[in-house]
């Protein structure tokens, strides 16, 4: 790969992957984020058609490499092309997940492909980036597809726990590291075998134990592994676009997973060894009223909002789950058609994945300056007349700013600052930390015991009453 | 050239990490899932490797590796645009001494 053609390759590749910088970019505000896809698009489009240059100059594919390309590209962007049209927007996590199994699987491939081509003639500038891509990618692969199947529903997104879990986790890893090293000091394909055998189940049995609610760190984390399993196969096929690319993406996961695991306020390795022992908030246990709540009638509530001139809705996972986003839209619409001032409170781990709610939110046609982060929105609670909290729980209990809790410290939307707060919810039951929420039993708070879909309905038909 | 390939790797990784923590909080989904899509220039590796393929586990390999990175690139970047293009912008809400402002279907104010 010598000479001037390869020199004009090398710099397409370059302009594609400053298009993926500049694209990324583009993303810091929604106005220019659909622009900064398009660049990046651009930038995907010219490295791939460079790609296909490349290999037409040097002549190695023939005509069934040819064949098996197209037929890939086409069975692959078609079945691409259908999921990504019909996915439903609470669906997303899911699809992402599939997408970094297959986007990784192929990665693995690519190096395994070019590590059996180069035979056992191989250096470490080889082998140990192999070895690294494979190990970290089937990893990936099993664990996206787990993650996927617990998001989908298809397998509980209960903590899964088998006895002695840590010691084959040990014992696994120990054979995936050790296989690994193996196959650096004597190269073969067998070893291999063994160490991808390792990874995959080592992938299954990291992510069964990690219970529904953590599914956002989880995403993040397998995104950052598959940016840099990327980043190992360029190593591997010497391609300075791979290396570029997995590195951004690599960052990106590694930011995001920092940023959902410090709003849990647990540490990555307490989610990866098991969660709070408790299972999804939506499954929770049903129980009465208990002693010192107040609930309240749709109509009542309707008066309160009606009439408020501040009022922020909290919406959590519960909502999402009652797929009431629209019914909350429909609500904040005719509140602001009064002249009320309505915003969201959004917490970074509402929802399935990093940034879930914002999207249901957008897809419900809320304009997305309503959209607020919580450190924008906290100081906002005590100028509030009413808190609408609709399915999120843990999130807004006030027990986290007291120590000894099990969520204490957790950073909590300041809902209790409100003047009134009124929650609708199906039943006194547990959020995910499985404790009381304080909030609840607060004076000023009463409760609307129903599903978040009725309910919003409800109070919508009440506030039009009201207004007729 | 491992060290030349290693020293783009971290002046990329710093790169990304500046870039990406001032994406908002807000843009986190279409973020995570636009960067999925630019994992999926592993398609030029797949490429790259299966020019090279011969005989019937080379070709497999290659079909499979091409297949996954294409459905990686394409429906990556569909959904996200999809996503983006839900979000919309429209004036702040009146103020409440006017409260006769209604949305039209387009998302702009009429008023």
């Amino acid at each position: 790969m010598t000479g001037a053609f390869s020199t004009v390759i090398q710099l397409i590749y370059l302009a594609a992957a400053s298009c993926f910088v500049f694209g990324l970019h583009l993303m810091n505000t929604p106005a220019t984020a659909r622009r900064g896809n398009q660049v990046s698009i651009a930038g995907m489009v010219a490295a791939i058609a460079a790609t296909i240059a490349l290999v037409i100059h040097l002549g190695t594919a023939n005509a069934t490499g040819w064949i098996v390309i197209g037929t890939g590209a086409l069975v692959g962007g078609g079945l691409g092309l259908y999921a990504a049209r019909a996915v439903q927007m609470t669906a997303m996590p899911q699809l992402v997940s599939i997408f970094n199994a297959v986007g990784g699987g192929a990665a693995a491939l690519v190096a395994i492909r070019g590590y059996m081509t180069l035979g056992t003639a191989v250096g470490a500038s080889i082998s140990v980036p192999t070895v690294l891509d494979v190990i970290i990618r089937s990893v990936t692969f099993s664990g996206s597809i787990i993650a996927a199947g617990k998001l989908q529903g298809l397998i509980t997104s209960a903590p899964v726990t088998i006895p002695g879990a840590r010691i084959i986790n040990l014992a696994l890893a120990v054979v995936a590291v050790g296989g690994g090293a193996y196959v650096i000091s004597s190269p073969g394909m067998g070893a291999l075998g063994a160490v991808i055998a390792a990874a995959l189940v080592f992938g299954v049995s990291m992510v069964m134990p990690i219970g529904g609610a953590d599914m956002p760190v989880v995403i993040s984390l397998l995104n950052a592994f598959t940016g840099t399993a990327v980043a190992m196969a360029g190593f591997v096929i010497g391609s300075v676009g791979l290396i570029i690319a997995g590195a951004l993406v690599g960052a990106s996961g590694g930011i995001l997973t920092k940023l959902m695991a410090d709003a849990m306020n647990r540490s990555l390795a307490n989610i990866m060894l098991g969660g709070f022992g408790a299972a999804d908030s939506t499954g929770a246990l049903a129980a009465g009223p208990a002693a010192g709540v107040q609930s309240i009638a749709a109509d009542d509530a309707a008066i309160q909002l009606a009439y408020a001139s501040k009022v922020i809705i909290v919406p959590g996972y519960g909502l999402a789950a009652a797929q009431a986003q629209h019914e909350v839209a429909a609500l904040a619409d005719l509140l602001e058609s009064r002249g009320v001032d309505v915003s969201y409170a959004i917490h970074p781990v509402a929802g399935r994945m990093p940034g879930h709610m914002n999207v249901l939110l957008a897809e419900a046609n809320v304009p997305y300056p309503l959209l607020k982060e919580m450190d924008e929105i906290n100081p906002e609670f005590a100028r509030t007349d009413v808190a609408l909290v609709i399915g999120a729980n843990d999130v807004t209990n006030p027990a986290a700013r007291r120590p000894g809790t099990a969520i204490s410290g957790m950073p909590i939307l300041d809902v209790d600052a409100a003047k009134s707060i009124i929650v609708i919810k199906r039943s006194m039951g547990h959020g995910y930390a499985g404790i009381d929420n304080e909030l609840y039993t607060n004076p000023k708070t009463s409760m609307l015991f129903a599903d978040a879909k009725k309910g919003l309905a409800e109070l919508t038909a009440s506030v039009k009453m009201l207004v007729a | 050239m491992l060290l030349t390939d290693f020293i783009i790797f971290v002046l990329s990784l710093w790169v990304g990490f500046e870039v990406i923590s001032k994406v908002p909080a807000t843009l986190h989904t279409p973020l995570m899932s636009e960067a999925n899509s630019i994992h999926g220039i592993v398609l030029a590796g797949a490429i790259l490797v299966a020019a090279t393929a011969r005989g019937p586990l080379g070709y497999a390999l290659a079909f499979i590796a091409v297949a996954f990175a294409s459905m990686n690139v394409v429906g990556g970047y569909v959904v996200t645009g999809r996503m983006l293009k839900m979000f919309k912008r429209r004036a702040a809400p009146a103020a409440p001494a006017s409260p006769a402002v209604e949305p039209s279907p387009n998302g702009k104010v009429t008023a």
